[in-house]
């Protein structure tokens, strides 16, 4: 009796520690085998270690593919978010022929299956004679990342009041100046959300970049590649990592918004 | 250009101004002159065109047709940033990423004046809120939100402040503190108001000159004494306060007024608030100006007799009588609860009078119910 009671109150407690419990065992999982010792298959935990950590490119060449997907995902996200910022605003902003029809085609690559995604730029590539390697790739992952940041950046756009941007006019701001003073400003963490995002999935990315970079490395495709003979700890090393620095810049990000607000 | 203390000053002249949105004409053929250093009202019911007007004269709408010039300087095709002209918006429209101080000091700053400091905390004092320069917009009361946004656009001392509703988002109470407010501060500021509302009474309490607006055009321009008490259409007459219609027929003069028969009963009508085209009118008379005693009392001027009160409600200052006159129309008479007051009833049988000077004619085709239904659906 006093146990139902008990289950009534705490129902939802119970329910967000399962939940929690369940996004995160992975996490944990990652983290913890960040310090086994376990030489070169990292399945078996053996004795805890803080080499990993002190020698986080230890494994061989690990540091180069993740060098290589932050050099892929920079370049991408910057591209990404330029060009889709710029389509945001046309199509948040503007009025033209056929604006409908490009809002509905700017959804296409987020529902094509991503492997029939890579397979079909890998035959266009090697029809135009480019051979798969790091331009192609970069090339792969604007494309892919493009359509997430004309979503996120349009959200923005749309939920900023017109009239800002009228009372800036009234208040002798050219059109210029209207945007670099007001509208920029009110939408940058928009644009933020969307560098973010965009680069999160560049760096993720495995399915497309495997069809297009050739001899080229990423870190997901090295990890891929590793775990056929054991994936060396020092992938979970980067992979916690790069857990702690988005955690970081999301709190950060909230700390920093929180202030402003006050 | 953008300075808006250079030459550009002057009365607003708004010449055959028409703008169409498709097949829909929101402003029709408007022509309006509004003296420099005025405070102006455009009134009128949503969509009688009133804020496209504003809108045109702030430079975010362009006119279909004619021309807008503020003193020679004709400013129609101008970007709204060129013009001397500045906003008070209808939600304010405070920048939400700037403080307060950078807020007001934005038309300064843009106008390439470097040294802000001075005017900013001079009209930040002027609306009494110099302790919130270091706020952001949304730690404001909408009050203070208000007074910001006015403090914004008089701090660049246009030619004209627009203000589009200002007073709209505001509780009564508040609402009357501004408009007292609004009116000390146009007259200390000494710019050009030109103030649009659908509220009558923020109109009259504030504006020298009123232009009653009805379906993109201007019904009436004049005093709010002017407009109350000498209306010249009936829409006029029902949206600004209330209005008892009589329907008559002008039968013969006497000196300066005209006689006129209402339904069997002659009343007297004086010519200069006369606007019937020909022998059939509207008599009008406000609810206020008339006096009730139960029937038979002798009483002078104009006399309507045969009214049963068919409503009595006792409203503090007044009470609202609604009389049943014999031609079946109902009559509204408020009467001031003061000593003199006998005590009328529901089902009384009553005699109605006024002076002949407070009554007004309108044409007799008019539709005498334009306007009073308005009221209900704005408030």
């Amino acid at each position: 009796m006093r146990l139902t009671w008990w289950f009534r109150k705490n129902l939802i407690r119970v329910y967000m520690v399962l939940g929690f419990t369940y996004l995160f065992i992975p996490v944990a999982y990652t983290f913890a085998f960040s310090f086994n010792n376990g030489g070169k298959s990292n399945l078996v935990w053996k004795s805890f270690t803080l080499g990993n950590w002190q020698n986080p490119c230890g494994a061989p060449d690990v540091c180069v593919a993740l060098g290589n997907s932050i050099r892929v995902g920079v370049i991408s996200t910057v591209l990404a978010t330029i060009l889709g910022t710029l389509i945001a605003f046309a199509i948040g902003r503007h009025q033209f022929k056929g604006r409908s029809t490009i809002n509905t085609l700017i959804f296409l690559p987020m529902a094509t299956p991503e492997v029939v995604l890579g397979a079909s730029l890998l035959a266009m590539f090697l029809n135009l004679g480019i051979n798969p390697g790091f331009w192609p790739v970069v090339i792969a992952h604007v494309m892919f990342c493009i359509s997430f940041v004309v979503v996120t950046v349009k959200a923005r756009i749309a939920s900023l009041d017109p009239r800002l941007e009228q009372a800036a006019m009234d208040l002798y701001a050219n059109e210029f100046e209207t945007f670099r003073k007001v509208t920029l400003p009110l939408v940058a963490p928009g644009i933020a959300g969307a560098a973010l995002l965009a680069f999160s999935l560049s760096f993720d990315d495995f399915i497309i970049t495997n069809f297009n970079s050739g001899t080229l490395t990423t870190f997901p495709k090295f990890v891929y590649v590793a775990s056929a003979r054991g994936i060396p700890a020092q992938a979970n090393v980067i992979g916690s990592a790069m857990f702690f620095l988005a955690l970081f810049i999301v709190i950060a990000g909230q700390l920093v918004s929180r202030r402003k607000a006050r | 250009m953008a300075d808006a203390s250079s030459s550009t000053r002057g009365d607003l002249r708004i010449v055959n101004v028409t703008k169409s949105f498709g097949d829909f004409t929101a402003v029709d053929d408007l022509t309006l002159t509004i003296p420099e250093g005025s405070f102006f009202a455009l009134l009128g019911p949503s969509g009688c065109g009133k804020t496209t007007t504003l809108r045109m004269v702030a430079g975010l709408e362009e006119p279909t047709q004619g021309s807008i010039h503020i003193g020679s300087t004709d400013i129609t095709h101008t970007r709204p940033y060129q013009r001397p002209v500045n906003t008070v918006f209808q939600n304010y429209a405070l920048f939400p990423h700037l403080s307060i101080y950078e807020n007001i000091a934005f038309g300064l700053r843009r106008r390439g004046i470097k040294d802000v400091k001075e005017a900013v905390n001079k009209v930040l004092n002027l609306v009494e809120l110099p302790h919130l320069a270091e706020r952001k917009p949304v730690q404001l009361s909408g009050g203070q939100q208000q007074r910001i946004a006015l403090a914004r656009a008089i701090v660049n001392r246009p030619a004209l402040l627009l203000l589009d509703e200002p007073l709209g988002a505001l509780d009564l109470k508040l609402r009357r503190q501004m408009q007292i407010e609004l009116k000390w501060i146009q007259t200390e500021v000494g710019i050009t108001f030109v103030h649009v509302t659908h509220d009558q009474e923020e109109a009259m309490t504030m504006a020298d000159t009123i232009a009653v607006m009805n379906e993109g055009k201007v019904e009436q321009m004049g005093t709010p004494a002017d407009l109350y008490d000498n209306p010249k259409t009936a829409f006029v007459a029902n949206f600004l306060g209330q209005s008892n219609l009589i329907e008559g027929r002008i039968e013969g003069n006497d000196g300066d007024n005209f006689v006129v028969d209402v339904f069997g009963q002659k009343i007297k009508i004086n010519k200069n608030r006369s606007h019937a085209k020909d022998s059939s009118v509207l008599a009008g008379i406000r609810p206020e100006k008339i006096r009730i005693q139960p029937a038979g009392t002798a009483m002078s001027g104009n006399v309507l007799t045969g009214g049963v009160i068919s409503d009595a409600s006792y409203i503090g200052v007044s009470t609202q009588f609604q009389v049943e006159m014999p031609w079946k129309q109902e009559l509204m008479v408020f009467e001031q609860n003061d000593d003199g007051v006998a005590p009328l009833e529901k089902g009384d049988a009553v005699t109605l009078s006024w002076e002949p000077v407070f009554t007004f004619a309108l044409d007799g085709r008019e539709d005498a119910f334009a306007g009073s239904e308005v009221h209900a659906d704005e408030e």
